[in-house]
């Protein structure tokens, strides 16, 4: 059964069916749209079900030739590495349709499909195992993101969507560049054309080329993550796009950034990585830092929490760069636990802004009187996002940071101030919305947070629980990839490279050393 | 006994889920309190039974010299096999539990203290409205605490050390509405997680020297490679777990959280900021003993922060009108006695201390709340008085309490503070003179609460409307007793200090004062267990013997207690009790025998300066406001407008220089490329979407923008790498 094929169709074969519902069937539109994303969702499950825990390669591969000419495959598979994102992916869309089922007014089909024709770009952006599919996925993110920004945005939504756009895009055109010299790199090297992403692993250029090369896929995917100083198309984008969008602009389309890294970067320029992993290092850790700080004057909720997306996401990069086995292990499920906090924390302020139609702090205060339920799962959303332990964002941090004292040990420590900071700016936001007496006379009579946004929140508390309990579910898979992953780096970075040899036609270099 | 252990752990975590799911249903019923109560207390209840019979009782059978240590599950499992240095092999975390001496004598203090505070809180808290939020809270307390002291390595201990954080921060600002709870409780959290970054920096410290978080692995591995092997990264380690003890124990620089923490209700201060919480810090750093008496250097850090914080917080204390206040600068300054016998030495002199602190400052609170809860909820001492009349078990079970905090001997406080006196005075006569000079401290404010809330006559009447009874510590006089004098005044504001005396104080029901009964009892039992040998007691005594299994020899030196000849003991016991006495006989002076207290106002107006010093407490909090708080929030706008004028500004510019050079070129592109796109685009969205319409116009520019800027950049990146 190609598993991978369905949950990537699913969707799109939804989005299409869509196309033909009558524009005023509001709820059959969202009732169909929610159905499709949570049997998405189920069928994902077989992935992990179908996934051998000890194996470090790709798993579950498809593989068709697409363009055989230039060496391009539909090629799917999934590893370690990709496991979880794929999941919180078809997780977070039908938390998605069911949060906004009454928020969405303007144009709900369009709104249904474009969510959906998302989440098929992000599954094949974790699970195309070939780099021009990978590369068309990763642009394909974009435009519905960008309609999503654009047409359900608010008030400056505009501006915001095209800053998002073209400041993302900016990145991934000087990536289509690499991918191609590459490509070419490697049919020079073995005088066969290919975008298979482990073929192209044996790869080696020049010193030059690779510091060429490792800036061109590194800017495409700082700015995704964003990384410091990349980042200011962030928060405008959370502040004007509507919940469902910053819940997966956050939850997920940040992820394709660190992804890359891992994925990409790493692998394919382990020598740069390695030379060049200090300036990562050191933006990611002014990230942290830096983005805790300005977070921490905000006065609009929103900006307050994409601010803070900033400084977790530092940590994740810096988990990355630190290059040992605990400090990208706590990187990726760092990633998840960003997309469950930050997702909650979306969400939750989505259902706020729905009642009050401010996001501004300070309008609120004492709406923990108002609303106990709300107020306790914004609570619980806080303290995963804060780290604290028994929830899942501490043992992320805990990994990255534990991961990084050992190789990077004065980032690890400035880094850690991130914790403090996160409970500053975070708690801050607690007390001026939910304590205090109400001030202010609107918030009295405040609507309840309703059965659907309560149940889109179910599921991400209980994955907060169970990560911060029993987090060797997740980091059990991760763990030969991660491995295999360090290998490559750790072996081949440090080792002198072959450049590919003009008189010979095989491969330059020796298969990977540790990877079975 | 693994599963008992587990039980123990577990069911007061089931108490809080089952109240805490209750708590939304149907919050309001009379009815719903007994249930409540049911769940609550009997979750404590049990949990302290299953500890005493089921865990600590079989221990002992099986003999006290080894641990007995269970791990349930690999919590956070992450191989290490890929440091560069290569000397990790793994990382596992277990989710385990051991249970040794020193965990013994934590779990009885914690679950019976708490039980019996579960069983006073029923009757404070009766009235209130979040009642059964309050019990979830404190049953989740429960739950934590008991993590941080049966956690058989750091991680465990860790998660218990922020989960009663996390319960702290909740139960400060339990009445969430009002603003100086709210804060208060958010400045409990903030600070804690100042003191924990350090206590997580020692964490990864010891990781990398010992690879391994265990008790069992690292103080094995401490014991036998001694100083030689670890001494100087012990030193590290050590300073950065003191950081989070100071945190979590509130001593200098980080007490400033405990008393504003006042703001909970005033069972949550005798459980949390009495008895239990502040005290693992101690706990923390007797556990880690075999690391700090590797490490002269933070042992003597240990002792001169806690000596210091000892007796500036009982300075504070000498000024204060707020009887909790009072209380909490007591509590700072015994936990500063805890660590300065740590830091001395005195393992065993600290966790003693940290035993009968908890019999009588538990005693203490909950004998303040009693007074609170029978005054309408007033906290200010000169508007008490003469209160033995009206309160007479409160009245003689604090002054039980108090007795034993002074040191008066025989009584529980005393034998604790004697034997890290002594042991003070071997480390250094310095340390010993400060510790002293607390004691009278000690001796003079306790006994000046004691006379000035149950001597003279009910002031309440007189004082109202004294321009003077209005102190600016404008909230933490009000807490939780205005809501429940009685049923009639249920309409009351909490938040409005100033309740109208319509009746006389009363004493307070079974509930409240047969719990201080028990605890006054404990406070003058509880010490005999440490009976001294100079009194015909053994050496070590029974205490000592007991926690002996934990001070492990370092580097094959075994531990000895310190030793002291009979005649210097007796000098040290005779001038310790001597100064107590004088504390007791000038407060006696001030507050008893002249009921205008002339002497006390005249000192205050002569030392006009000191006394406003102190009663301002040093004005350390105006200070950190001012300069910490602030200058961080200066910095905070000014990164802020970083982004948005500089950061971003940078991004605008190069939009408006590309457009200038090169937005002509580009504008074909655009016709074609772009607008196709934004025109199939237009025609998904409908035709309702004129947003779309004037995307056209922005993306000329932007566009180039993106495109000249790439270009730049990688021109940039060749320029500088051309080799």
């Amino acid at each position: 059964m190609p598993i991978l094929s369905i949950v990537l169709w699913l969707p799109i074969v939804a989005a299409v069916a869509l196309a033909f519902f009558p524009r005023a069937a509001d709820s059959a539109i969202k009732a169909f749209g929610l159905f499709a994303s949570v049997v998405t969702f189920i069928m994902s499950l077989f992935i992990v079900t179908g996934f051998r825990t000890g194996a470090a390669g790709f798993q579950l591969v498809e593989m068709k030739a697409w363009i055989p000419q230039w060496g391009i495959n539909y090629a799917l598979g999934i590893d370690g590495i990709s496991l979880w994102l794929v999941m919180l992916t078809t997780l977070l869309t039908p938390v998605v349709l069911l949060s906004s089922w009454n928020a969405i007014h303007k144009h709900p089909k369009e709104y249904v499909i474009s969510f959906l024709i998302m989440e098929a770009a992000m599954i094949g952006v974790f699970v195309a195992t070939d780099l021009i599919l990978f590369y068309v996925f990763f642009e394909l993110t974009l435009i519905p993101m960008y309609l999503v920004i654009g047409v359900w945005g608010g008030a400056n939504r505009v501006y915001a969507a095209i800053k998002f756009f073209l400041f993302t895009i900016a990145g991934s055109l000087l990536m289509l560049f690499g991918i191609i010299y590459i490509g070419f790199q490697y049919q020079h090297a073995t005088g066969v054309l290919s975008f298979a992403i482990t073929d192209l692993y044996r790869v080696g250029v020049t010193p030059y080329a690779q510091t060429l090369l490792f800036f061109a896929f590194s800017l495409a995917f700082a700015i995704k993550v964003p990384l410091f100083p990349l980042h200011t198309w962030l928060p405008d984008a959370h502040v004007e796009a509507p919940t469902g969008g910053s819940i997966i602009l956050a939850g997920v389309m940040l992820k394709m950034g660190t992804y890359g890294f891992l994925r990409l970067v790493l692998p394919y320029f382990p020598e740069a990585s390695i030379r060049w992993s200090g300036l990562l290092i050191a933006l990611s850790v002014i990230g942290i830092v830096y983005g805790a700080l300005v977070a921490w004057v905000q006065p609009d909720m929103k900006k307050l929490v994409a601010y803070s997306s900033v400084s977790h996401l530092g940590f994740c990069v810096l988990g990355i760069f630190a290059m040992n086995q605990a400090s990208i292990e706590g990187s990726i499920l760092q990633m998840i636990n960003h997309g469950l906090s930050t997702g909650a924390l979306f969400l939750l302020v989505g259902v706020i802004y729905e009642r009050r139609h401010t996001r501004l702090l300070a309008d609120y205060g004492g709406i923990a009187r108002t609303m106990p339920l709300y107020a306790t799962l914004f609570i619980i959303s806080v303290l995963s996002s804060v780290g604290l332990p028994g929830l899942n964002g501490f043992v992320g941090e805990f990994l990255i940071l534990a991961g990084s004292f050992q190789t990077e040990p004065i980032a690890a420590v400035i880094a850690a101030t991130g914790v403090i900071l996160a409970a500053i700016y975070l708690l801050w936001l607690v007390q001026k919305v939910f304590f205090g007496p109400v001030t202010n006379e609107e918030n009295r009579d405040i609507k309840p947070i309703a059965w659907n946004e309560v149940a889109a929140m179910v599921p991400l508390i209980i994955l907060m629980v169970w990560i911060g309990v029993y987090p060797k579910t997740f980091l059990a898979p991760m763990g030969p990839s991660v491995r295999r992953l360090i290998n490559i780096v750790k072996t081949e970075g440090n080792a002198p490279v072959l450049v590919a040899d003009e008189s010979a036609g095989e491969v330059a270099r020796a298969p990977l050393g540790g990877a079975k | 006994m693994t599963s008992a252990l587990l039980a123990v752990v577990l069911l007061p975590l089931l108490g809080a889920a089952i109240n805490g799911l209750r708590s939304f249903a149907s919050p309001k019923e009379k009815k719903n309190r007994t249930i409540t109560n049911a769940v609550a207390i009997g979750a404590t209840a049990l949990s302290a039974i299953i500890a005493t019979f089921g865990v600590v009782m079989p221990y002992i059978g099986h003999g006290t010299d080894t641990p007995f240590e269970h791990s349930y599950y690999t919590w956070i499992p992450a191989g290490m096999g890929q440091v560069t240095g290569g000397f990790l092999s793994s990382f596992d975390v277990d989710f385990a539990f051991r249970v040794d001496p020193l965990s013994c004598v934590m779990l009885m203090v914690v679950t019976w203290v708490g039980f019996l505070i579960h069983v006073y809180a029923t009757g404070y808290m009766s009235h209130e409205e979040g009642y059964t939020r309050f019990f979830t809270y404190l049953n989740l307390f429960m739950f934590m605490m008991l993590l941080l002291i049966l956690g058989a390595n750091y991680m465990v201990l860790f998660v218990g050390w922020e989960g009663v954080g996390l319960c702290s921060y909740l139960l400060i600002g339990f009445y969430y509405d009002k603003n100086f709870a709210a804060d208060a409780g958010k400045k409990a959290f903030i600070v804690n997680r100042i003191g924990d970054f350090g206590f997580l920096l020692g964490i990864f410290l010891i990781f990398n020297t010992f690879g391994s978080a265990d008790f069992s692995k690292v103080f094995s591995l401490a014991s036998a490679g001694g100083e030689a092997q670890y001494g100087g990264i012990a030193t590290a380690i050590c300073l950065l777990l003191f950081v989070g003890a100071c945190g979590k124990s509130a001593q200098i620089p980080l007490y400033v959280w405990l008393p504003d923490a006042m703001a909970g209700p005033t069972p949550v201060s005798a459980l949390i900021h009495a008895a239990t919480m502040v005290t693992a810090g101690v706990y923390m750093v007797v556990r880690s003993n075999v690391l700090f008496r590797m490490s002269p250097t933070a042992m003597a850090v240990v002792a001169i922060v806690g000596a210091l914080t000892a007796i500036f917080a009982a300075t504070i204390g000498l000024a204060q009108n707020d009887i909790k206040k009072v209380l909490a600068y007591s509590t700072v300054s015994q936990l500063g006695y805890m660590f300065m016998a740590a830091g001395v030495g005195a393992y065993t002199a600290a966790i003693f201390h940290v035993m009968t602190h908890a019999f009588f400052k538990a005693c203490l609170f909950l004998g303040a709340g009693s007074v609170i809860h029978g005054c309408g909820g007033e906290q200010d001492m000169r508007k008490m008085g003469g209160l033995r009349k009206y309160m007479p078990h409160t009245h003689r079970t604090m002054l039980i309490a108090t007795i034993a905090i002074s040191g008066v001997p025989f009584f529980a406080g005393f034998f604790s503070k004697d034997e890290i006196l002594a042991n003070a005075f071997h480390y250094s006569p310095l340390i010993w003179i400060i510790g002293a000079a607390t004691a009278g401290l000690t001796a003079f404010y306790m006994f000046r609460l004691y006379f000035m809330t149950f001597h003279g006559s009910y002031r309440a009447a007189r004082v109202e409307g004294h321009p003077e009874s209005e102190p600016e510590h404008a909230g933490h006089n009000v807490i939780s007793g205005m809501r429940h004098l009685d049923e009639g005044d249920q309409h009351s504001d909490k938040a409005h200090g100033h309740h109208v005396h319509a009746h006389d104080p009363h004493e307070s029901p079974w509930s409240m004062t047969g719990v201080l009964w028990i605890l006054a009892v404990l406070s003058v039992v509880g010490g005999y267990v440490g009976w001294p040998a100079i009194w015909g007691g053994s050496f070590p005594t029974p205490f000592q013997h007991w926690l002996e299994p934990v001070l492990l020899p370092i580097g094959g030196h075994e531990f000895h207690f310190a030793h002291m000849s009979h005649t210097a003991e007796w000098i040290l016991m005779l001038l310790s009790v001597g100064i107590a006495g004088l504390g007791i006989l000038l407060a006696y002076r001030f507050y008893k025998r002249d009921e205008s207290w002339a002497v006390p106002t005249r000192l205050a107006t002569r030392f006009a300066f000191v006394h406003r010093v102190l009663e301002n407490k040093y004005y350390v909090d105006e200070f950190y406001n001012r300069f910490v708080v602030g200058g961080m929030l200066l910095l905070c706008r000014v990164l802020w407008w970083i982004d948005a004028n500089i950061v971003d500004g940078l991004v605008n510019l190069v939009r408006h220089a590309t457009v200038f050079v090169g937005g002509h070129g580009m504008s074909l592109f655009d016709k074609f490329v772009v607008d196709g796109a934004v025109n199939g685009v237009a025609w998904t969205a409908g035709r309702g979407s004129g947003a779309l319409r004037r995307v056209q116009s922005g993306v000329v520019q932007n566009y180039a923008l993106i495109m000249g800027g790439g270009i730049i950049l990688l021109g940039v990146v060749y320029l500088f790498l051309k080799p």
